[in-house]
């Protein structure tokens, strides 16, 4: 709970006038034009440019780009952007355990699980007392795919905010593949193609699949073959993947199956090699009729790598940030429930992050 | 209700009629009564609820939530029904241990008073999920837009039944929700429900078109020849004081022609076409008719303005005698004698085609003597009157389609089989003045063309896309160019919802004319000269 005005007479100049507070804060993490930049510490976290010194939260291409001299990463994150770009993504790399610190230039950095896909984190920067979390992307839902968020007490919480309107509640994900299970048995003569980004959501799919017992090979767009394969290294167990090319079969043998592929490939005439395809989409914003409709999805699958409107608000809360700072997605919602809440909030305008990618 | 709800959800977003189908029959299989027939009749339109006003549902969501916060989210998703069952909080503890099945809530919501309505929907969404949310606010909105029409559901009722739809067609007007018995019967766990109620509709008899190479098999001497009218089936029926005007799949029409049924001074059932004008003096066109059509309730004036009649060319049944056994000869007989005791406004009588020969046919159904003609119909002489489409008795002879040249402008994804084609193509004619010209979207078709011919458009689409909207390919259609399509057509409808003025009826590709450049094909003028007529 927040305290009445009457108390704030007895506390310091910054909880009393949180402007001062938002200043001290921002000399210690802001905005520029290549990503969010850290003064004292000289690094940016997640850059969208080719930087000196880069902390990276996780995977995805717009938050991990290559390039820069030297990154500081998860090692799953550091192998993942191998995979994505080569093994000479970086100048120097450097693996972050979870939960260590590593002080940069006087500045403490500590990385922690945000369960948003495999080797994903938040990364906490503390200095002179004031801590900020950067939460890079996160979800509360549980996934077997990678390690839980952990929420970190802090002075600001830097949140994302691509599903930020009340709108957006997740359903539990394992109704959502029960969902496309039944689909399956109501339609054996056609096959079902699960359009799932290749970071994360795929294997998420491919393994709530198996969690649910479906014991069938599961067929895998190219694009996901690397990456499923790395999972597989790291222990998630996704079953059997087959690749879904013409070669390892004819028409006929993607009859009753499920495929596994990027989202564009669906669209594409690669897509041709299935018997009238059930188009699925795996993701958050299929909580939107006019979204499936317009995309020609006929199973919206809403699973998402994201959190949804009650594990955002939830997580603001159980941080116990006085200060929210809400980036890429739809920040006027967010700041308005903190304004009804008490909790002082602001958007934070970083360029280059896809909202639109779950 | 989450199976409903889920049902729904699945409908609205598969575009094939047997993915369809499958959905419906599943749900038919799978739930108990009375929830199945409950959620038939919501789909039919069958389901009696007061309506709540989206202002009332407005209200209620607000008093629950920051209305900023309702405000940014009605923004983005744009549908007041989908905004509201996302949002509505969710008070932990209030949803019971199970939620509400569709029976419960459907009987909690026709009991409720007008004024305590809005407290007991409210109360309902308090206890149910987010998917059952949206069922229970568009069960109270009125208009489910499912994309399920009622005839697709008695299809599905037929499936699951392992029987014909006619059957269900026949026995429909006489049932209410929930279908108990019907259910039964489907399932084979009772008889057939016996129909009591008077004014039933019959199933009607349907024709086949003439193929290549049919009437050189058949004797012109067996045959009756009618003209095909350009109007809607229609079956008049009228038993003890009640009159209905069912469509030809048994949809009861006569809410939209009041001034016809008001007619209905008989007890027969009479199987037509219905028109409007003055059967003694001018029938109208198919688009003065389209102004009746589709309306629950018509004004005095439309009734004044487009007047409907009804030109009769069959007689089922009169006073208590069914006469559809009896030869078709027979039956027009009783017909004329019967036609000539109705209101001459309203009733007429489809008249012959005199023709010795195949070839004096073929040239009247060329040239027929009325716009409002769209061919000749053949019947046997001796033919019984059975309900589907037989092979044989009945054939329709239509007027050759008409076609145009137009230029292909936009191309959309297809579904299911087709969901990696283009194959939904929006295509325009020329307007404006010399060396001004642009184009103008005047149809669109998605069939006609062969797999082979399918695959060429879709590269085409490929090659030429100068914009992307979701799903939609803006293609490149200028005077240097673009794709000729020729395009055929049934007729053309004058249109205020397009901005070319005009609306085809039954568009498709008739051929791809590669050979032909896109300034030669046809400018808008050829078609307002086809509505002028």
């Amino acid at each position: 709970m927040r305290e009445s005005a009457v108390t704030y007479n007895r506390l310091p100049a910054a909880e009393l006038y949180p402007i001062l507070r938002i200043m001290r804060a921002s000399d210690l993490l802001h905005p520029r034009p290549e990503g969010l930049y850290c003064p004292p510490g000289d690094f940016f976290i997640d850059p969208v440019r080719p930087v000196d010194r880069a902390l990276i939260t996780h995977g995805h291409s717009d938050h991990a780009r290559s390039g820069h001299r030297s990154v500081l990463a998860t090692r799953q994150t550091l192998d993942i952007m191998g995979l994505r770009y080569g093994e000479d993504f970086a100048g120097t790399t450097q693996a972050a355990r979870l939960g260590e610190t590593i002080v940069l230039n006087g500045v403490s950095v500590s990385f922690h699980p945000a369960g948003h896909v495999l080797g994903s984190a938040q990364i906490s920067v503390e200095h002179q007392g004031t801590r900020i979390v950067a939460s890079g992307d996160y979800k509360r839902q549980r996934d077997a795919t990678c390690a839980p968020f952990e929420p970190i007490r802090c002075d600001v919480f830097i949140t994302e905010a691509t599903f930020g309107l009340p709108v957006f509640r997740h359903p539990p994900d394992t109704e959502e593949i029960a969902r496309l299970l039944k689909s399956a048995a109501q339609f054996p003569e056609r096959s079902h193609l699960v359009g799932a980004y290749a970071l994360g959501k795929a294997q998420r799919v491919m393994r709530l699949l198996r969690d649910a017992g479906y014991d069938r090979p599961l067929y895998i767009h190219g694009a996901l073959a690397k990456l499923s394969e790395y999972y597989q290294s790291q222990g998630i167990d996704l079953g059997r993947l087959e690749p879904a090319t013409v070669e390892s079969g004819g028409k006929d043998d993607f009859t009753g199956a499920i495929v596994v592929g990027p989202p564009s490939a669906f669209a594409d005439r690669w897509a041709r090699r299935f018997p009238d395809p059930i188009s699925c989409f795996a993701s958050g914003w299929m909580r939107i009729r006019q979204r499936a409709k317009q995309g020609g999805v006929e199973l919206p699958l809403i699973i998402s790598d994201h959190a949804d409107w009650d594990e955002l608000t939830a997580t603001i809360k159980e941080t116990g940030a006085e200060e929210i700072w809400v980036t890429h997605g739809r920040e006027e919602a967010l700041v308005r429930w903190c304004e009804l809440e008490g909790i002082a909030a602001r958007p934070l305008h970083l360029v280059g992050y896809e909202d639109e990618g779950d | 209700m989450n199976r409903f709800a889920e049902l729904l959800d699945r409908l609205v977003l598969t575009p094939s009629r047997n993915g369809k189908l499958t959905l419906l029959t599943d749900y038919f299989r799978a739930v108990e009564d009375p929830d199945r027939g409950l959620a038939l009749a919501a789909i039919t339109g069958d389901l009696n609820i007061a309506a709540v006003k989206p202002a009332m549902l407005r209200m209620l969501v607000t008093e629950r939530m920051d209305p900023v916060l309702f405000g940014y989210s009605y923004d983005y998703v744009g549908d007041l029904a989908e905004t509201v069952s996302l949002v509505w909080p969710q008070t932990p503890g209030k949803i019971a241990n199970r939620e509400p099945t569709l029976g419960e809530v459907v009987a909690k919501l026709q009991a409720a008073s007008r004024s305590d309505g809005p407290k007991v929907l409210a109360g309902l969404l308090d206890s149910a999920g987010i998917s059952a949310r949206f069922a229970i606010i568009k069960l109270v909105t009125g208009g489910l837009r499912i994309g399920v029409s009622a005839r697709l559901a008695k299809q599905a009722l037929a499936d699951f039944g392992k029987i014909d739809v006619a059957e269900i067609e026949e026995l429909w007007h006489g049932l209410t929700p929930p279908y108990t018995a019907l259910f039964a019967w489907l399932e084979g766990k009772a008889e057939k429900p016996r129909n009591t109620a008077l004014a039933l509709f019959r199933p009607v008899m349907l024709s086949n078109p003439v193929g290549d190479g049919d009437l050189e098999k058949l004797d012109p001497a067996d045959y009756a020849a009618e003209w095909k009218w350009d109007g809607i089936r229609v079956q008049a029926v009228a038993e003890g004081g009640i009159r209905r005007l069912y469509s030809r799949t048994g949809d009861d029409v006569s809410g939209a022609f009041p001034d016809l049924a008001d007619a209905m001074h008989f007890s027969a059932t009479l199987d037509g076409e219905l028109l409007v004008g003055d059967p003694r003096e001018a029938t109208g066109t198919f688009s003065d008719l389209q102004q009746r059509l589709n309306r629950k309730t018509v004004t005095p004036k439309m009734q004044q303005q487009y007047p409907a009649f009804m030109r009769c060319y069959d007689l089922l049944q009169v006073g208590g005698e069914d006469l559809r056994a009896l030869p078709f000869r027979e039956r027009r007989g009783r017909l004329e004698s019967f036609v000539g005791t109705l209101d001459p406004s309203r009733f007429d009588l489809s008249p012959f085609v005199d023709f010795t020969d195949w070839q004096t046919l073929e040239e009247l159904r060329r040239a027929p003597p009325h716009p409002i003609i769209e061919g000749v119909m053949l019947k046997r002489w001796d033919s019984a009157y059975v309900a589907g489409r037989p092979k044989g008795p009945w054939f329709k002879w239509k007027r050759d389609p008409h076609t145009v040249d137009a230029v292909l402008m936009y191309a959309q994804r297809g579904h299911g089989k087709r969901s990696s084609f283009y194959s939904d193509y929006t295509f325009g004619v020329w307007t404006g003045a010399e060396g001004e010209e642009e184009l103008v979207p005047v149809g669109k078709a998605y069939f006609g063309f062969t797999d082979e011919e399918l695959k060429q458009i879709d590269k085409y689409v490929r090659d030429n896309t100068i914009e992307r909207f979701g799903p939609v390919r803006s293609v490149r259609a200028d005077r240097d160019n673009g794709l000729v399509l020729e395009v055929a057509f049934e007729g053309l409808n004058r249109s205020t919802r397009h901005k070319s003025g005009v609306a085809m009826r039954f568009p498709r590709i008739s051929r791809l004319r590669w050979d032909k450049p896109a300034n030669e094909a046809d400018r808008i003028e050829t078609l307002q000269a086809l509505l002028d007529r």
